[in-house]
């Protein structure tokens, strides 16, 4: 297992590349980006075992999906920090003919990307159909994949819950950003999710909880629900987190969902977070 | 264009029989089972009526029953094709495309997934079940997805060829066909090749362009209008997208004026990639058969067709409303 302290670091550069892209494009969804960045930290940087000179089909290697996809400036830049694409790229986030896309693409060739996300809920069953072709190869690596918990009021998620556990689906870890927001406020407001964990369980997966901002149970945490793949049973981690989470005056509130900061409040969010592996350049 | 009669023609194009075109689905998915190990089916609860029972006990361990869920065989399909497999989709036509069009349009025609949509009960001819189930907007809705394959066979014999060509085209594809027993007038074994339109009957005053069940509708009406002395150049497009340009422009261009034929909307069809082509190429007179702007209903497949204008009689009255216009 990795360094704790190491892989923080790594996050806190993570945090400050996501403020970073979203202020320059003046756009995008930093809130639950901050939120799941010590988790997906961990897994591209310790828990996977996957080849950033990037093969669409995957094989003999630990895949990752990402449904929600508006937290791609946290996707791009922890790909381009553990070597995707170089870090320089990050500079082109939604701008005009970049492969950053607002919501991530294949289509502009972005190594690390295998399908589109953006319109919710579809990220679990594509996940779920390469965890299937893994079975099929003798392929005994596993397919991770993150949703958001707004994004469970999508149905399709929960006819892949079905499925998965029905198939017997056990090479698979999802992972569900519980951070209670969604873009019109708290889920319990919107449209309440209930009892999350029994419902997840109810429909056939072992259902494990851990605190997505504290890096040492984030890792034990993925490591525990590795060692109970391939027990007959889909695998789901409920994953507290704080949207905003790194900053101050972007936590206790879900009004960061998909608000850009200004040069101000981007230059205060900053300072909160060291600068540990050097800042990629942006010019205009 | 691939020209399989010569001269004599109408004459040759002989009905062995009625087989559905989703039993040829059935047997060419077998066939392709048997070929290809990367092939991987699944079905929306609807094995019977897919008829690919034959491919579910050869090959066990690649069919994926979904249960009635079909935005997630969506998903599943896209997932299996990124890590290489080569999936079929099953389910009804209308559940196969409007249903989930967001998650076609995503996660696989957006992103270049190689998935086949294979879409039984297509149109009318689905006959007693009603208008929820007989979707005419399928083509439409599918040949506008950037980069995909739409192709409607005609029969049996052309939906198993079809089934077995569209695996080595990478790519996403939307394989359409029906439910009723069809004649079977295409010939066993044929090669089978995505946008090439196939000659049927040359002739000089007409040109009809039909897919798909409507074409054997287009041989009945072209056999009584050269009783009547009027000569029908009769082309199957098999292939909705890609158009094959060059096979409708050679056409056109010897009989200058065009009747299509097609069980689906008049809107958004093959009609309309026609139109839009001669527009652009070659502005023609042309007449549509096709269902105009109405949602179906309950009845038998030929009295279905014969209702809403997609019989034989009614391409014989389009081919006389556009010679007159000629």
């Amino acid at each position: 297992m990795a360094d704790i302290q190491k892989l923080q670091q790594i996050a806190s550069q993570v945090r400050r590349d996501i403020i970073r892209q979203t202020h320059y494009a003046t756009c995008g969804h930093p809130g639950a980006s901050l939120g799941c960045a010590d988790f997906l930290t961990a897994l591209y940087f310790d828990v996977m075992e996957h080849n950033p000179s990037f093969k669409m089909d995957g094989k003999e290697e630990d895949v990752f999906y990402l449904s929600n996809g508006h937290i791609s400036p946290l996707w791009y830049s922890v790909l381009a920090r553990s070597g995707y694409f170089d870090v320089s790229e990050l500079a082109t986030f939604r701008k005009l003919n970049s492969r950053l896309q607002g919501h991530p693409a294949t289509h502009e060739g972005l190594p690390g990307v295998r399908v589109a996300s953006g319109s919710l809920g579809q990220g679990l069953s594509v996940a779920i159909g390469h965890a299937l072709a893994k079975k099929l190869d003798g392929d005994d690596r596993l397919v991770y994949v993150l949703t958001g918990d707004g994004e469970l009021q999508e149905g399709q998620n929960w006819e892949a819950m079905m499925f998965a556990a029905h198939h017997k689906v056990d090479n698979i870890i999802a992972t569900v950003d519980w951070n209670g927001q969604q873009i019109d406020g708290p889920n319990d407001e919107v449209i309440s999710l209930g009892d999350l964990p029994a419902k997840w369980a109810s429909f056939g997966w072992e259902v494990i909880q851990m605190n997505g901002n504290d890096m040492q149970e984030v890792l034990n945490t993925l490591y525990k629900a590795k060692e109970m793949t391939g027990n007959g049973k889909p695998v789901v981690i409920l994953m507290k987190t704080e949207m905003g989470f790194g900053v101050d005056f972007m936590m206790g509130t879900h009004k960061w969902h998909g608000v850009a900061p200004n040069a101000e409040q981007a230059e205060i969010a900053l300072s909160q977070l060291e600068e540990t592996l050097g800042d990629y350049i942006y010019s205009e | 264009m691939t020209t399989i009669t010569n001269k004599s023609m109408l004459d040759n194009i002989v009905s062995t029989g009625k087989k559905s075109t989703r039993e040829g689905y059935g047997a060419g998915l077998y066939e392709l089972g048997k070929q290809n190990p990367k092939v991987v089916a699944l079905c929306a609860d609807l094995i019977g009526s897919l008829k690919i029972q034959e491919f579910i006990k050869e090959f066990p361990e690649r069919f994926f029953q979904v249960g009635v869920a079909e935005a997630n065989m969506m998903g599943i399909a896209a997932g299996l094709a990124t890590a290489g497999k080569i999936p079929y989709t099953g389910t009804f036509a209308n559940f196969s495309t409007g249903r989930v069009y967001d998650q076609i349009r995503q996660s696989i025609a957006y992103s270049h997934k190689n998935v086949k949509v294979c879409a039984s009960h297509a149109g009318l001819s689905l006959g007693e079940d009603g208008a929820t189930h007989q979707i005419l907007e399928d083509i439409g809705l599918m040949k506008m997805l950037p980069g995909f394959t739409v192709i409607n066979p005609c029969d049996y014999n052309q939906t198993k060829a079809a089934t077995i060509a569209i695996a080595e085209h990478y790519g996403p594809v939307y394989l359409r066909f029906g439910r009723p027993g069809w004649p079977v007038f295409t010939p066993e074994n044929q090669k089978f090749e995505i946008g090439k339109a196939v000659m049927l009957n040359e002739g000089t005053d007409v040109s009809i362009f039909a897919t798909g069940h409507l074409v054997w509708n287009a041989v009945e009406a072209a056999r009584e209008l050269a009783k009547q002395n009027i000569s029908c150049e009769l082309v199957n497009i098999h292939t909705i997208k890609p158009l094959d340009e060059e096979a409708v422009l050679e056409s056109v261009r010897k009989t200058k004026c065009v009747v299509t034929a097609e069980e689906h909307q008049i809107h958004g069809g093959l009609g309309d990639s026609i139109a839009q082509l001669l527009a652009r190429k070659m502005p023609s007179p042309i007449e549509y058969v096709a269902v105009n702007d109405t949602f179906g209903e309950s009845g038998t497949p030929m009295q279905l067709l014969n209702k809403y204008g997609l019989g034989a009689s009614d391409i014989v009255q389009a081919v006389h409303n556009v010679l007159k216009r000629k």
